[in-house]
């Protein structure tokens, strides 16, 4: 951090962005109290995933792409799967697309109370960690913890573990589980979603700044679903569009001090804004039972334009993912296949599914042999780096006059409401305010 | 224990996917009273508080593949204590270390539109390529029991025991049937280092070597029994080459059988 004469010209530097996951760092420059420049550097190393996919066999995509991200493997290995059977032509049946969906509610129950109780709540309530946190509030760390811990739970059940689990083929699942396996978390399940409600009454006492914008929202959707894992992507802006026009209608831009892209609108080179708010806002009328009812009666307008109210989002969304999850499980019979059979033929396909962070798309094509030959993915991180900036531009102006530390902290809440996966945009965080 | 008295713990961060620090937060039961134990100093994903080193125990993830890391990794070597690798990333180069065998000038073009504001290695290297090593930590992500057992028994001064025989050996003992004989999948568990608790075959599947080579693995022996069952030798170079490609055992065999292709 360093800082100059607050009245003429100065930089902020935040060289390590702490409590988000992977490395990135934010440096701003003003002039005579103008933003100046706003860049949010992002230096992780990069891993080249789309480089070394080629040439790998199709049924190895799933395994290698959830290394991309330990926090949300399971929509990289999701979306490769949509996009591999979509260039396959393999369409499992119902049974499947229900677990599949159960898998989803497993990462977001576990990413979205990591992300609410150990990454950000501590922002909103004046602590540096969750550590500290629960030494004045046991009782609401202990409980995200066991939400946590019961995502967790179902990871293990659906997929032997919960880093990087092993149960997820193109066709299907390699195993299914039994039926009586899940029973036994049914208990848990139960009070995660009583567990889920108190979290959105509690985070929705946090005190929020005043800050709203204009974003163009966009999330996949699905007539008759929340989105998860399928179906088309829309935006506020009226689009809607199959997932295989993704690329004509969002460009990744190359920045010199970035090694994650950068997206916009191709059109007219605008940022857009992916993740929970996003499909709330986009889709609340497909919400859970309870989820709708709690989102209406929590004190929030939705439409919500106010960044800072991800966390409330991302609550309703726990509920919402509880809830789903006790609905698969009332239903779930073991299906006869735990996959279905089909032929290896050259293709190419796409998908866009949704991470606890925001929509993800791949898309592969292989040859005869089953073998890739390109792979592009776009991480719902590197959609949202754009907008950041702009946030933090729009931002900055209401903030300068208060001390260097103040500045940096609401910076830092602001990038963490994003719950940016550096690790995983690499195609991502230190601050540097940089006052001339 | 007194917070001064506490030994200091850091969490470093290089070339990976944060799978392995975030088996940590994963220790749900056990967090809250290993933060009584011990002083996290360090570790950015969950604490925006820092305190300087020397630390008493520092966990590295990831492998090295900047020459800035080069640097990174000497520092955090200079005020460790014990340093302690965790992951297949950290201890053997990871996915990453595909690049190994390719030109990764043609990798950054193929990946980024301007190519000039991209520096990196040409190699991903594991941490003991770099610096002293005090324990190395396996797995893809590793297993978060085995990593309170290393903390445990280095804050009590003992050797951490893991056990260093074959995925074959934990499918006999939970009793799963074994992939290769009853399905013909080529699996990587005879050459495989245990730790996982043998999922992959317990998924119906041929497990794909995570952990890393075994203390003693014989790739000759299982690559001629697969290459009698019709598998291609370039199949086998991939199916080793994965998570751990870069582990000596796998990359010398690999390098071996890719001559003789």
């Amino acid at each position: 951090m360093a800082t100059d004469h607050p009245n003429s010209s100065k930089t902020i530097k935040v060289n390590y962005l702490t409590r988000v996951e992977g490395e990135g760092g934010l440096y701003v420059r003003t002039e005579d109290g103008n933003v100046r420049e706003v860049k949010l550097d992002i230096f992780e190393p990069p891993r080249f995933f789309e480089a070394f996919l080629r040439g790998r066999h199709f049924q190895e995509v799933p395994d290698i792409t959830a290394r991309i991200c330990g926090i949300c493997p399971v929509a990289y290995q999701m979306s490769a799967v949509h996009a591999l059977e979509a260039a396959l032509g393999v369409t499992p049946g119902p049974e499947i697309r229900m677990l599949r969906r159960l898998l989803y509610c497993a990462e977001w129950i576990e990413s979205h109370a990591l992300h609410i109780y150990l990454l950000q709540a501590p922002d909103f309530l004046g602590y540096e960690s969750a550590v500290s946190l629960a030494r004045d509030h046991p009782r609401e760390v202990e409980r995200g913890l066991r939400l946590k811990k019961i995502g967790n739970q179902l990871l293990e059940i659906l997929g032997g573990r919960a880093t990087h689990p092993v149960s997820v083929c193109v066709g299907g699942f390699y195993k299914v589980p039994r039926r009586k396996a899940l029973e036994e978390l049914r208990g848990e399940l139960l009070w995660g979603l009583e567990a889920a409600q108190e979290t959105l009454k509690w985070v929705s006492t946090f005190s929020f700044p005043s800050f709203t914008a204009d974003y163009e929202f966009v999330s996949v959707s699905h007539p008759e679903e929340y989105p998860m894992n399928e179906r088309r992507v829309v935006s506020s802006a009226g689009l809607d569009i199959d997932p295989a026009e993704f690329e004509q209608v969002f460009l990744e831009e190359h920045m010199a001090h970035s090694t994650a892209l950068h997206s916009v609108r191709a059109d007219r080179e605008t940022s857009y804004l992916v993740g929970p708010l996003a499909r709330i806002n986009l889709n609340f009328a497909k919400l859970s039972p309870q989820a709708q009812a709690a989102a209406r009666s929590c004190g929030v307008a939705w439409p919500c334009r106010n960044p800072f109210m991800g966390i409330v989002a991302r609550a309703v969304e726990l509920v919402h993912a509880y809830e789903e999850a006790l609905t698969i499980l009332e239903t779930y019979q073991e299906p006869a296949a735990s996959r279905v059979e089909f032929k290896v033929r050259a293709g190419e396909g796409c998908a866009a599914t949704e991470a606890p962070r925001g929509t993800l798309y791949h898309r592969y094509r292989i040859n005869d042999q089953g073998l890739v030959e390109a792979a592009k993915i776009v991480p719902p991180t590197s959609q949202n780096l754009r907008r950041m900036e702009d946030d933090l531009r729009a931002l900055l102006p209401g903030v300068l006059n208060r001390s260097e530390a103040a500045i940096v902290q609401v910076c830092e809440n602001l990038i963490r409401c994003y719950d940016p996966c550096i690790s995983c945009s690499t195609h991502f965080l230190k601050l540097r305010i940089d006052r001339g | 224990m007194a917070p001064e008295e506490r030994p200091k713990l850091a969490v470093f961060k290089f070339a990976s996917c944060d799978g392995c620090q975030l088996a940590l937060l994963s220790l749900e039961d056990e967090l809250l009273s290993l933060a009584d134990e011990v002083e996290i100093a360090y570790f950015l994903e969950a604490r925006s508080q820092t305190q300087p080193g020397p630390y008493d125990v520092s966990l590295v993830e990831g492998s090295v593949t900047t020459s800035e890391d080069i640097e990174r990794i000497r520092r955090v070597r200079e005020e460790s204590k014990y340093l302690i690798t965790i992951g297949a990333c950290a201890t053997t180069g990871g996915i990453q270390a595909l690049r190994n065998w390719k030109d990764v000038g043609e990798f950054v073009r193929a990946v980024y539109a301007t190519p000039e504001y991209i520096h990196t290695l040409e190699q991903s290297t594991p941490i003991s390529s770099h610096v002293a090593v005090d324990f190395e930590l396996n797995g893809c992500p590793i297993n978060k029991f085995q990593l309170l057992e290393v903390l445990t028994a280095l804050l009590h001064g003992s050797t951490p025991h893991l056990p260093c025989h074959s995925v074959c050996m934990e499918c006999k003992r939970r009793g799963t049937v074994c992939v290769m004989v009853a399905q013909g999948l080529p699996c990587l568990g005879p050459l495989t280092q245990s730790g996982c608790g043998a999922l992959c075959p317990a998924y119906n599947r041929a497990c794909y070597g995570c952990f890393g080579p075994m203390e003693s693995p014989n790739p000759d022996s299982f690559a001629s029994r697969l290459l009698k069952d019709g598998v291609q030798r370039a199949e086998l170079v991939r199916m080793l080459r994965g998570f751990t490609g870069y582990a000596k055992a796998f990359r010398s065999a690999t390098d071996k059988w890719e001559k003789a292709a």
